[in-house]
């Protein structure tokens, strides 16, 4: 940058014009989907996993009359919708950007691409977004079990929702049910039952719903933690903290169970991005499994690492000794099928991504399960450590979720559909750096600000806990029982 | 009917429902400084459209992937070509929708509640306005045409669509939209504010009568169509019609009229479109066409079994939530000290 601030011509306005138009459309808009889709994930999930928890809450309520459900559906439903908010506001940008920044991709797959994108907001989004505001706006105008009924299709709604993105998402893994119509140099649907059941999407959705689940369950036990550390609303708190720990418990083993079918469907479609996982250079039979490696910094040779014999043969292949394909085998063979280039993704990332991911997800598991051990029979009198832990385990999963994300999406590249589009090929051709580096600055800025606000919010939420059930008066009966 | 013209009705129908119902949203939000006199009448304005903003928002994100799946051609163009423009609108409705969720949590974290609100209270109108103009200048440049190259490439720049026309559509949506809104929040209060907003729609409204007018004449001399030239005559007068039943305190009827001078006008630029739907200003053969833009047959087809089935179903729905919140909203309902 000195070349362009001289310390005493000022600023060297060539330099920078030069520098403003050597900008990458390309570099920048990757840095922007990566940015944009990592945080608008970050509110995602809690979305998919609380709302199901607070419909289950609701429902005992319902069902029993404990007035400690209603409060505890009242909490967490308040902490739902505020998270619930910016996922809405910061999905429309996802879509937008498809056609703003990638919009060779849009010309080239969008006759496939954009049905699943198409149906999940004619089916799946407008469903959800009116039912969530019957539910939030609802309690006094409707009867409680219709009312009641409004989450539960809110939670369908919203599930439906992440299947038809995932489906969209999937098509970019293993692209299924098209042909390539040369003459419109485009892909083209043929099969939209074969889009909709892709092997990658039936894998993924069970993931990822399960992987969300734990992540709620991580938010309400910590929230409970919170409150049973200061012995507030006891009777409230205890049960919350163990549906939440238990949650972490079911959805942690979900994630293991599906993430196992995700594995093998990911060796069948995508033999790269495992041997990408696991920075296996060459073709092995049987393959060990590496928890730990150090390696030179340029990630070359191996100086140290601990591994468990047989275990990725079995992971891929489900046999101890099944054969798995190494990097360069692989690279060799897109060579030869593709032309020249690197069809390696960034192997330290998809390595240390693919670790963490299913370390974090452990680790929140064996949090929850000694925390289960420890709470048993009511038991209350923890150190206080063993609270601040539980307070402070609840983005633990939805960690792990982001870097499953990023191994997901990065383990693809260098492709945008893979064996069929190149990312490089993808961006607009319309745009410019400079247009590109405004929107880029202008998304971080707007969604750091709002990061920090959202987190107050949540926090100042979660601090407050239960509160009593107000009755109203007569004379507040024409007042809204919810309002802005 | 061919499908790509079945598709061509189907997007003008959601992007024209979601003029109709953001439109109001987005005049409700530029109604705060004028008709919020204190935190109560701002808090009234808000909760009219509490329970349904964030589905009529929901209407672009569906308009805009129905585009993406029937039209990949004229998506990928149009939003890569109004970059900038499109950034504006989304970070606008992402302050609004933020604005309404937020304004009234300040309390909860301990900030300066007055401050907090005004300043969020900016938000929602900056949010409301910006998008309100932006997708005025939008499709009167769409139906203009811009410069487009052989490969539909947007060559222009922002400046490109700041002209005359563009900005006069951006001018009659703000003006209908808040008009729009005026009538909606006299149908939606009660008491002093609803005066007010009628008031004010009536000196609003006269203004937009006047640039929509300019603006479907020029519309017409330009792209000539007998049903172009019908949708806007019905336009006009039914927008005419919409502010004298506003003057007579006739809510419903003034709100329904307002709602079909907004279909018919945004519908008379979809007819002064067709049957292009991205026209090249650089050299016609480079327009795209509901032919060369659309999807193949099949995916047509498809998506077609699904709109038809599921458009009424969403109305259905959705019309079942307007119901369940049709009661007015006035200061008195508004409750004290929660927020």
């Amino acid at each position: 940058m000195d070349w362009i601030f001289h310390p005493e011509k000022g600023i060297d306005m060539h330099a920078a014009v030069a520098l403003l138009t050597e900008l990458s459309p390309l570099d920048l808009s990757r840095w922007q989907f990566g940015l944009t889709t990592v945080y608008h994930f970050l509110f995602v999930p809690l979305t998919i996993g609380m709302v199901l928890l607070v419909a289950i809450m609701q429902t005992v309520w319902v069902r029993t009359g404990d007035e400690k459900f209603l409060k505890l559906t009242k909490l967490f439903g308040k902490i739902f919708l505020i998270n619930f908010a910016m996922g809405l506001v910061t999905g429309i940008v996802q879509e937008f950007q498809f056609g703003m920044n990638w919009s060779d991709y849009s010309r080239f797959v969008g006759d496939v691409f954009g049905a699943p994108l198409a149906m999940e907001g004619l089916l799946a989004f407008f469903f959800e977004a009116t039912f969530i505001g019957l539910w939030i706006f609802g309690w006094d105008r409707l009867p409680k079990k219709v009312h009641l009924a409004t989450i539960w299709a809110t939670t369908l709604g919203v599930w439906m929702s992440a299947y038809f993105i995932l489906a969209a998402n999937a098509f970019m893994q293993n692209p299924v049910g098209f042909e390539i119509n040369e003459a419109k140099n485009r892909a083209e649907l043929t099969d939209i039952g074969a889009v909709l059941t892709n092997v990658v999407a039936l894998n993924q959705f069970p993931h990822t719903i399960t992987a969300s689940i734990m992540f709620a369950g991580a938010v309400i036990a910590s929230v409970s933690a919170y409150h049973l550390k200061r012995r507030q609303s006891v009777a409230a708190m205890q049960t919350s903290l163990k549906l939440g720990l238990w949650t972490v418990l079911a959805g942690g083993l979900g994630t293991i169970i599906s993430g196992d079918g995700l594995g093998l469907a990911m060796v069948q479609t995508q033999p790269m991005k495992m041997a990408a996982a696991e920075a296996l250079y060459n073709t092995a039979s049987p393959a060990a499994f590496s928890l730990f490696t150090l390696g030179t910094p340029d990630g070359k040779s191996e100086l140290f690492s601990i591994t468990v014999p047989n275990l990725l043969s079995f992971l891929s292949t489900h046999t101890f000794d099944g054969e798995v394909e190494g990097l360069n085998d692989l690279q060799a063979q897109y060579l030869a099928a593709y032309g020249p280039g690197d069809y390696m993704p960034v192997i330290w990332i998809t390595y240390w991504a693919f670790r963490w991911m299913m370390g974090l997800g452990f680790l929140s598991m064996i949090i929850a399960a000694v925390g289960l051990f420890l709470t048993r029979k009511g038991n209350l009198n923890l150190p206080k450590w063993a609270w601040n832990v539980a307070i402070w385990s609840a983005p633990i999963p939805v960690l792990g979720i982001s870097l499953g994300w990023m191994f997901t999406e990065m383990g693809r590249q260098p492709w945008i559909v893979f064996k069929l589009m190149k990312t490089s090929d993808a961006v607009s051709p319309g745009i410019n750096g400079v247009d590109v580096l405004i929107s880029l600055i202008a998304f971080t800025a707007i969604y750091g600000v709002l990061a920090v606000v959202e987190m107050k919010l949540l926090l100042a939420a979660a601090q407050k806990g239960v509160e009593e059930i107000e009755v109203k008066s007569d004379d507040e009966a024409d007042k809204l029982t919810v309002a802005y | 009917m061919q499908l790509n013209e079945i598709w061509f009705l189907i997007v003008g129908f959601l992007f024209i429902g979601y003029f109709v119902l953001d439109g109001f949203d987005f005049g409700v939000g530029m109604s705060l400084p004028f008709l919020g006199k204190d935190d109560t009448d701002r808090r009234v304005l808000i909760n009219t459209i509490g329970p349904v903003w964030d589905l009529n928002e929901t209407w672009v994100i569906v308009a805009g992937a129905s585009l993406f799946a029937a039209f990949p051609e004229w998506y990928a163009s149009l939003f890569s070509g109004f970059y900038l423009p499109l950034l504006l609108i989304l970070l606008a409705l992402i302050v609004r929708g933020v604005a309404f969720e937020y304004r009234g949590k300040g309390h909860t974290i301990g900030a300066n509640v007055e401050r907090w609100k005004a300043t969020f209270d900016w938000m929602i109108v900056i949010g409301s306005a910006l998008p309100a103009l932006l997708w005025g200048v939008a499709f009167a440049n769409i139906v203009q045409g811009v410069p487009l190259n052989a490969d539909h490439v947007y060559t222009g720049t922002i400046f490109t669509l700041l002209n005359p026309y563009g900005l006069l559509g951006g001018l009659v949506t703000l003006t209908l939209f808040w008009t729009h809104g005026l009538v909606f929040i006299t149908l939606k209060t009660d008491g002093d504010i609803k005066e007010r907003a009628r008031a004010l729609a009536t000196k609003v409204g006269i203004g937009a009568t006047v640039l929509a007018a300019t603006f479907l004449v020029w519309t017409l001399i330009a792209n000539f169509s007998v049903l172009g030239f019908i949708l806007s005559a019905l336009a006009a007068v039914s927008l005419i019609a919409g502010l004298v039943a506003n003057y007579f305190k006739r809510e419903g009827i003034a709100f329904s009229l307002l709602v079909l001078t907004i279909v018919t006008a945004v519908g008379s630029l979809f007819a002064a479109l067709f049957p292009n739907v991205f026209p090249s200003s650089t050299d016609a053969a480079f327009s795209l066409t509901i032919e060369n833009a659309s999807s193949s047959q099949y995916t047509l087809t498809v998506m077609t079994w699904v709109a038809v089935i599921m458009i009424p179903l969403v109305l259905t729905y959705q019309g079942w939530t307007y119901w369940v919140f049709r009661n007015r909203v006035s200061r008195k309902s508004i409750p004290v000290g929660s927020h």
